[in-house]
C-alpha cells in the first residue's frame, strides 16, 4: 500500500531534480493567454479615470461629453459627489469609468469627463516623522531604564538612521480582468489573480449571483507579489458594466494606474542605537521607527530582525498616514524593511569594532532562532563568493575610484502550507488528471503539482495532466506568504496516494499478492520485494473496466493531510552576500556577484526553486538600487508612475547571481516549505552593507542612487 | 490620445506643405518612439501627424566634403554602424550604445533624437515645459533631482534630452533646416535649441512648419569622446553627459570644443571649459582642470548640486577617454 510520507530524497525519480517548467514553451511562444490576451465576441473596453489630486472632495462629475465620443457605450461616476463619500484620499483614486468598443475610444472618453474638485491640503512625504502634521498613529512602547543603562554601559556602540522608500508592486501584467455573462446566466471571469478559489466572492454583489454561478479561470498570470488577492474595485466595476451593457468587458489598469494604485510596500525609517561588548557580542538594541503605507499608516516594524535574542531591547514604532494609496502586502510584509534596518545597524557596529562582518555575524548567530542553519549557510555563502580573498575592513578600502566591497544579510520566514485540496483521476486507459484550484504566479506551481503526482504514481511527467487555475477545481488557498508549495504538494500527494491505493486493490489479486506488498515505480505496479513481478501501468489501469477511479486529497494548514501525515513544514533561514563596486566619483553602484544560500525543506523541483531565488535576487537588486515612488509635495502626485523613472533592474544590472539550495540531513528530511518570500528579504541589507564596506560610509536609505551615494561620501568627508 | 489625420508625404516639399496647411496643429513623426509616447500622454494633441518615413532622401548618410551629410531619418543603428562615424566620431557611437535599447536604436532617428521633447516629469504630467501650478514654479520648488544646473535662470528648468547633441556640437555639426515654401537655412547645431520663456515656445527654435532635413558632420583627425553617467546599465537616460573634441597638436589640445548634455534646457556649450582646454597639455591634470572649469557658473537647484559634481567628473573622463 502506498504511504503518504515522502520517500527518502535519494530514492526519488522526479522530486528534487531539475525539471523545466511545463508551460515554458507556451509562455515563450506566446501561446499562453493572460487576462489581457482574452478577447470575447462583442467585448467592450473599460477604462478608469483617476484623481489627479491627493486630497480633495468631488463636488460634480459631468459625463455628457464622454458619452458623445464615437464608440462609447457608457460612462459612470465611481465616487459620490456629496458628503460624506466624496472624499479623494490619494492621487490615482478611482473617480469614473467608461466603456467603449475600442481602447482608443475609451481612452479619449476619459479625457472628456469633467470633474470638479474642492482641493484639500495633503501630505505625501513620509521621510520625516516630525513633519507628519499630527497624522502619525500607532503605539509607542517606551521601556525600562535597563535599556538606557545597557546603552551607556555598552563597550562599543553606534547610532545611525536607516530606511527604505515606499515602493510599488509594478506587476508586469497590470491588475484587472475580462468578464462575460453567459447565455446560461452565469458569469465567466478571466482575471489576473493570486487567489483563484476565493476570487468569485468579491464579485457577488456586482453580479447579483451566488458564488457557484461565477466561473473563474486564470491559467497564467504576470506577477502579483501580494497585490492580487481580491478582485479589487476594478473587478467589481467591470462586472457591473458587463451586467448593465450585456457585453463582455475587459478592464485592466493602465501602466500609470498600476504603479499608482496597484500596490504599495510601506516605507520604513528608524533611528537606531546598538551596542556590543568589546569582543563583539551584541548587548543592546534601541530603535525609534516610523514608516508609511499611505493612508492607512503602517504596521509595527519587527526589529531587531532575526537577532531576536539580543538581551536589552527597546523599540518604538509608529505609522505615518499620508495621502497615498494604502499599504498592500508585498512579498514578506515588513521583513525587507526590518532586515535592512537591523543588518545595517549591526554591520555598522562590526565596522566600529573593526571586526570582520562575517566573523561578527558568526559570533552573534547565537542570538537567532537557528544558529546551526545560519552558521552553515554563512560558511557556504562565504565560500561561494570567495569571501576570504575579497574581504577587507570598512576602514581599509580598496584602492582607486572603483571601490569594491562585500555585505551580508540574513533572513527568516515561516512558509507553512495552506489549506488545499486536490483531485486525482486515474482513467482506464492509464491517463491521469490532477485538478486543483490553485494558481501559478509564474513560479512553477503547475509543474510542481505534476511532479508530485507523477512521483507518487511512478509515472513519467508527461503521463500526468495538471489542471489548475479554475475555481471549479477543488479549492486551494491563496498564493501568499509562501504557503502554496507546501499546501499543493501535500494535497496532491494525498490525492495521488488515495487514487493509487484504489488501483492497487485491483492489481493485488491479479499478481497474487496483498496491497501492502505493491508499489508504483518506473511506469509499473510491482511487488516491492520482487520487482520482476509487475504489471505495466496501462495494463493495471485496464483492470478498472469502464470507470475511472479518483482520490480526493486535502491538506489542512498545520494539521497535515487526510490521514494526519504532515507533509509540509515551516521556518527557514537564508544568507545572502553581495559583492559590489562603487564608483566613488559618480556614486554609481555595480553588482559584481550576488550569492544566496537558502533552505526550504524538501525541494519539489530544484530548477524552479533555484529560479525562484534568482528572481528574488533580481527583485532585490531592483529595490536596493532603483525603486522608489517619487511624490511631489506641491501637487501631491506621483512623479514617476511609469517604467522610465520608476526604474527596474535590467539584466545588464544584476551582476553574476549564484544560488545554493540547502539539501541533505536537516533540510530535505523536513516537509515542503514555501519559497516565495524568504530570498527577497535580505538583498537590500546585503547590498547596502556591501556599499558601506566599499566606500567606508553608510548610505542611510535605499534606493542607493548616485545622488545618495555622493551625498553620503560628501558627509563622510570622502568625496573625491 | 486624440484622433488625428496621418500623412505620409514622399518628398520634403510635400511634407512642408502638409505642415504649413495646419500651422501649429501638426506634428512631425520620425521613428515615433517619443512622439507616440507624447501622444498617449496627451501632451501633444495634433490634428495631423506628418510622417517622414517615406521620404527616401532623408534616410541616407553620404560623404560630403571632409565629413558626412546625414539624413534626419537615418536610424541610430545606421549611424552607429557607419564606418565614417565609427572612425571619426567615437563619441556618437558611445552615445547611441548608451541608450541601451535595441528596440529604440533600430527605429529612433538622429532627427528625432535631436528634436525630442524633454523627459521632465512635470512636463510629462501635463504642467507644461515651463512647469507651473497655482503660481508656483514646480521645478524650483519641487523635485528637481534631474533638472537643469545651467541656463536655468529663466522660467524653463527642464533638461534637453538629446543624447547626440553634445557630441555633434563638440564635433562642430550643422543642421540643415527646410521650412515655409521650401526655404532652406543652415545653422550651427547649438542654434537648434533654446530655453523657452513660455511653454508654447517649444524646446527647439524650429517653426511649426520647419523640419531638420540633414545634419552636416565634419570629420577630421580629431580626438573625440563622450562620457555619460547613467543610473542603470540597461535602457536609461544619462544624468549628465559630456562630449569633447580636439586636435592633438604636439601633445597640446587645439581647436577644442565640447558639449554637455542633460544639464540645461539646451545642450550646453561651456566656454570656460573650451578655454581651459585650448592649448593645454593633454594630461590628467588638464582633464581635471577642464572638468572644474566646466562646472563654473553652475546654478544648481534645491536638490541637484550633485549634478555639478557629476559634470566635473564626466568632462574629465571624456577628455581622458579622448586622449586614450
Ligand atoms: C519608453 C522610451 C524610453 C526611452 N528611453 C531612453 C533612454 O533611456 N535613453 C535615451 O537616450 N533615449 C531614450 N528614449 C528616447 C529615444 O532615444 C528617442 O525618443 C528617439 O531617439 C527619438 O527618435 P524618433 O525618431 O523615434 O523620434 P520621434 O518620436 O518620431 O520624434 C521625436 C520628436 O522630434 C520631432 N521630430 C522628429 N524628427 C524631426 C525632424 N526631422 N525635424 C523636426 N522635428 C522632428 C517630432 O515631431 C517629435 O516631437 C526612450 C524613448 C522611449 C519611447
Ligand atoms: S517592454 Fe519590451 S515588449 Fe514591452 S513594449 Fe517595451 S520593448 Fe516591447
Amino acid at each position: 500500500m502506498a504511504k503518504n510520507a515522502w520517500p527518502p530524497a535519494d530514492k526519488t525519480v522526479l522530486m528534487g531534480k531539475r525539471i523545466a517548467r511545463l508551460d515554458g514553451p507556451a509562455k515563450s511562444t506566446g501561446r499562453a493567454k493572460y487576462a489581457y490576451d482574452m478577447n470575447r465576441p462583442g467585448m467592450l473596453y473599460a477604462r478608469l479615470l483617476s484623481s489627479p489630486h491627493a486630497a480633495a472632495k468631488v463636488t460634480a462629475i459631468n459625463l455628457d461629453e464622454a458619452k458623445k465620443v464615437p464608440g462609447v457605450v457608457g460612462a459612470w461616476a465611481e465616487i459620490a459627489t456629496a458628503e460624506p463619500d466624496n472624499e479623494v484620499r490619494y492621487a490615482g483614486e478611482i473617480i469614473a469609468s467608461v466603456a467603449a468598443t475600442s481602447e482608443e475610444a475609451a481612452r479619449e472618453a476619459l479625457t472628456k469627463i469633467q470633474v470638479q474638485y474642492q482641493v484639500l491640503p495633503h501630505l505625501v512625504d513620509d521621510t520625516d516623522a516630525t513633519k507628519s502634521d499630527g497624522r502619525e498613529q500607532g503605539e509607542d512602547k517606551p521601556d525600562a531604564a535597563a535599556v538606557d543603562a545597557a546603552i551607556s554601559g555598552a563597550e562599543v556602540k553606534v547610532s545611525g538612521k536607516y530606511g527604505l522608500a515606499c515602493i510599488t508592486h509594478a506587476c508586469h501584467e497590470s491588475h484587472g480582468q475580462v468578464c462575460e455573462f453567459g447565455a446560461d446566466g452565469n458569469l465567466y471571469v478571466w482575471p489576473s489573480t493570486q487567489n483563484v478559489s476565493a476570487y468569485a466572492g468579491g464579485l457577488k454583489d456586482a453580479s447579483g449571483l451566488a458564488v457557484n454561478q461565477i466561473f473563474v479561470d486564470c491559467q497564467y498570470m504576470g506577477g502579483g507579489f501580494g497585490s492580487k488577492f481580491d478582485s479589487g474595485r476594478w473587478g467589481a466595476i467591470s462586472v457591473r458594466i458587463s451586467k448593465e451593457t450585456g457585453k463582455p468587458v475587459k478592464l485592466m489598469l493602465e501602466r500609470d494606474q498600476e504603479l499608482l494604485i496597484g500596490g504599495n510596500r510601506p516605507s520604513a525609517y528608524a533611528d537606531v542605537t546598538v551596542g556590543a561588548t568589546k569582543d563583539g557580542t551584541i548587548s543592546v538594541w534601541s530603535s525609534n521607527a516610523w514608516g508609511s503605507g499611505g493612508m492607512g499608516g503602517a504596521g509595527r516594524l519587527g526589529v531587531p530582525y532575526v537577532f531576536t535574542k539580543i538581551p536589552n531591547v527597546r523599540t518604538l514604532s509608529k505609522g505615518v498616514r499620508t495621502n497615498r494609496r494604502g499599504a498592500v502586502a508585498w512579498r514578506a510584509p515588513g521583513h525587507p524593511q526590518a532586515c535592512l534596518i537591523t543588518m545595517a545597524a549591526i554591520a555598522d557596529l562590526a565596522a566600529e569594532l573593526k571586526m570582520d562582518e562575517l566573523e561578527f555575524f558568526l559570533k552573534n548567530v547565537a542570538l537567532t532562532d537557528r544558529p546551526e542553519v545560519y552558521t552553515e549557510e554563512l560558511k557556504i555563502a562565504a565560500d561561494m563568493i570567495g569571501y576570504k580573498d575579497k574581504a577587507h575592513l570598512r576602514s581599509n578600502p580598496t584602492p582607486g575610484t572603483l571601490k569594491r566591497g562585500l555585505g551580508i544579510g540574513i533572513h527568516t520566514w515561516g512558509g507553512i502550507g495552506n489549506d488545499s485540496q486536490t483531485e486525482v483521476v486515474i482513467n482506464p486507459d492509464g491517463a491521469v488528471s490532477v485538478s486543483i484550484g490553485t494558481q501559478d504566479l509564474g513560479v512553477g506551481t503547475r509543474t510542481a503539482v505534476a511532479i508530485v503526482a507523477a512521483e507518487t504514481l511512478g509515472l513519467p511527467l508527461d503521463k500526468v495532466q495538471a489542471n489548475i487555475g479554475k475555481n471549479s477545481y477543488p479549492p486551494s488557498g491563496a498564493s501568499g506568504g509562501s504557503t502554496t508549495i507546501g499546501g499543493v504538494s501535500a494535497s496532491t500527494r494525498d490525492a495521488s496516494t488515495i487514487a493509487l491505493n484504489a488501483l492497487l486493490e485491483k492489481v493485488a489479486p491479479v499478481l497474487g499478492v496483498t496491497v501492502d506488498e505493491l508499489e508504483a515505480r518506473d511506469g509499473k505496479i510491482q511487488v516491492a520485494a520482487t520487482p520482476s513481478k509487475s504489471l505495466p501501468w496501462a495494463k493495471a489501469c485496464s483492470l478498472l473496466g469502464q470507470m475511472p477511479i479518483s482520490g480526493r486529497g486535502e491538506n489542512k494548514r498545520g494539521k497535515g493531510v487526510s490521514d494526519g501525515t504532515i507533509l509540509d513544514d515551516q521556518g527557514v533561514g537564508g544568507v545572502q552576500i553581495a559583492d559590489v563596486s562603487v564608483d566613488v566619483e559618480t556614486g554609481q553602484v555595480f553588482i559584481n556577484e550576488f550569492v544566496a544560500v537558502q533552505d526550504c525543506g524538501r525541494i519539489v523541483d530544484l530548477l524552479t526553486a533555484e529560479s525562484q531565488v534568482y528572481g528574488a535576487l533580481i527583485m532585490g537588486v531592483t529595490y536596493a538600487l532603483y525603486e522608489e515612488c517619487i511624490y511631489d509635495n506641491i501637487t501631491g502626485r506621483m512623479l514617476n508612475a511609469d517604467l522610465e523613472f520608476y526604474r527596474l533592474a535590467t539584466l545588464a544590472d544584476v551582476g553574476k547571481l549564484k544560488v545554493h539550495m540547502m539539501t541533505g540531513p536537516g533540510y530535505d528530511t523536513r516537509g515542503v516549505i514555501g519559497l516565495g518570500e524568504p530570498p527577497v528579504i535580505a538583498p537590500g541589507a546585503a547590498i547596502s552593507n556591501a556599499v558601506a564596506n566599499a566606500i567606508g560610509v553608510r548610505v542611510p536609505t535605499l534606493p542607493l542612487t548616485p545622488e545618495k551615494v555622493l551625498a553620503a561620501l560628501e558627509q563622510g568627508g570622502k568625496l573625491a | 490620445m486624440n484622433a488625428f489625420e496621418y500623412a505620409m508625404p514622399k518628398s520634403i516639399d510635400e511634407a512642408i506643405s502638409l505642415l504649413s496647411e495646419t500651422p501649429g496643429e501638426s506634428q512631425v513623426m520620425a521613428g515615433g518612439t517619443d512622439l507616440v509616447t507624447a501622444l498617449k500622454q496627451g501632451i501633444v494633441s495634433p490634428k495631423r501627424v506628418v510622417s517622414l518615413r517615406h521620404i527616401d532622401e532623408l534616410k541616407s548618410i553620404e560623404a560630403s566634403g571632409d565629413g558626412l551629410r546625414i539624413g534626419a531619418m537615418a536610424t541610430l543603428d545606421d549611424l552607429a554602424a557607419h564606418d565614417g562615424v565609427k572612425a571619426g566620431a567615437a563619441s556618437i557611437v558611445t552615445a547611441i550604445k548608451g541608450i541601451g535599447s535595441q528596440q529604440i536604436t533600430s527605429i529612433g532617428t538622429i532627427g528625432g533624437d535631436l528634436c525630442q521633447l524633454p523627459r521632465d516629469w512635470y512636463f510629462r504630467l501635463g504642467f507644461g515645459l515651463v512647469a507651473q501650478y497655482e503660481g508656483k514654479d514646480l521645478v524650483a520648488e519641487g523635485d528637481n533631482r534631474y533638472h537643469a544646473i545651467f541656463g536655468n535662470d529663466g522660467p524653463a528648468k527642464f533638461v534637453n534630452a538629446s543624447v547626440l547633441a553634445p557630441a555633434l556640437i563638440a564635433l562642430g555639426a550643422k543642421a540643415s533646416v527646410v521650412g515655409s515654401g521650401g526655404a532652406k537655412r543652415e545653422i550651427a547645431l547649438e542654434e537648434l535649441f533654446h530655453a523657452p520663456k513660455k511653454s508654447e515656445d517649444g524646446n527647439t527654435t524650429l517653426a511649426s512648419n520647419e523640419i531638420v532635413t540633414h545634419i552636416l558632420l565634419p570629420l577630421g583627425a580629431r580626438k573625440n569622446a563622450l562620457y555619460h553617467v547613467k543610473p542603470r546599465h540597461g535602457l536609461d537616460w544619462p544624468i549628465v553627459s559630456a562630449a569633447v573634441a580636439f586636435e592633438n597638436d604636439g601633445g597640446k589640445a587645439k581647436n577644442a570644443r565640447g558639449g554637455l548634455g542633460h544639464v540645461a534646457p539646451m545642450p550646453w556649450v561651456s566656454a570656460s571649459a573650451a578655454k581651459a582646454l585650448e592649448g593645454a597639455a593633454l594630461d590628467e591634470d588638464t582633464a581635471a582642470k577642464v572638468g572644474a572649469a566646466a562646472a563654473e557658473g553652475a546654478s544648481p537647484l534645491s536638490r541637484n548640486a550633485y549634478k555639478v559634481h557629476l559634470t566635473k567628473v564626466a568632462v574629465k573622463r571624456a577628455i581622458l577617454a579622448a586622449m586614450a
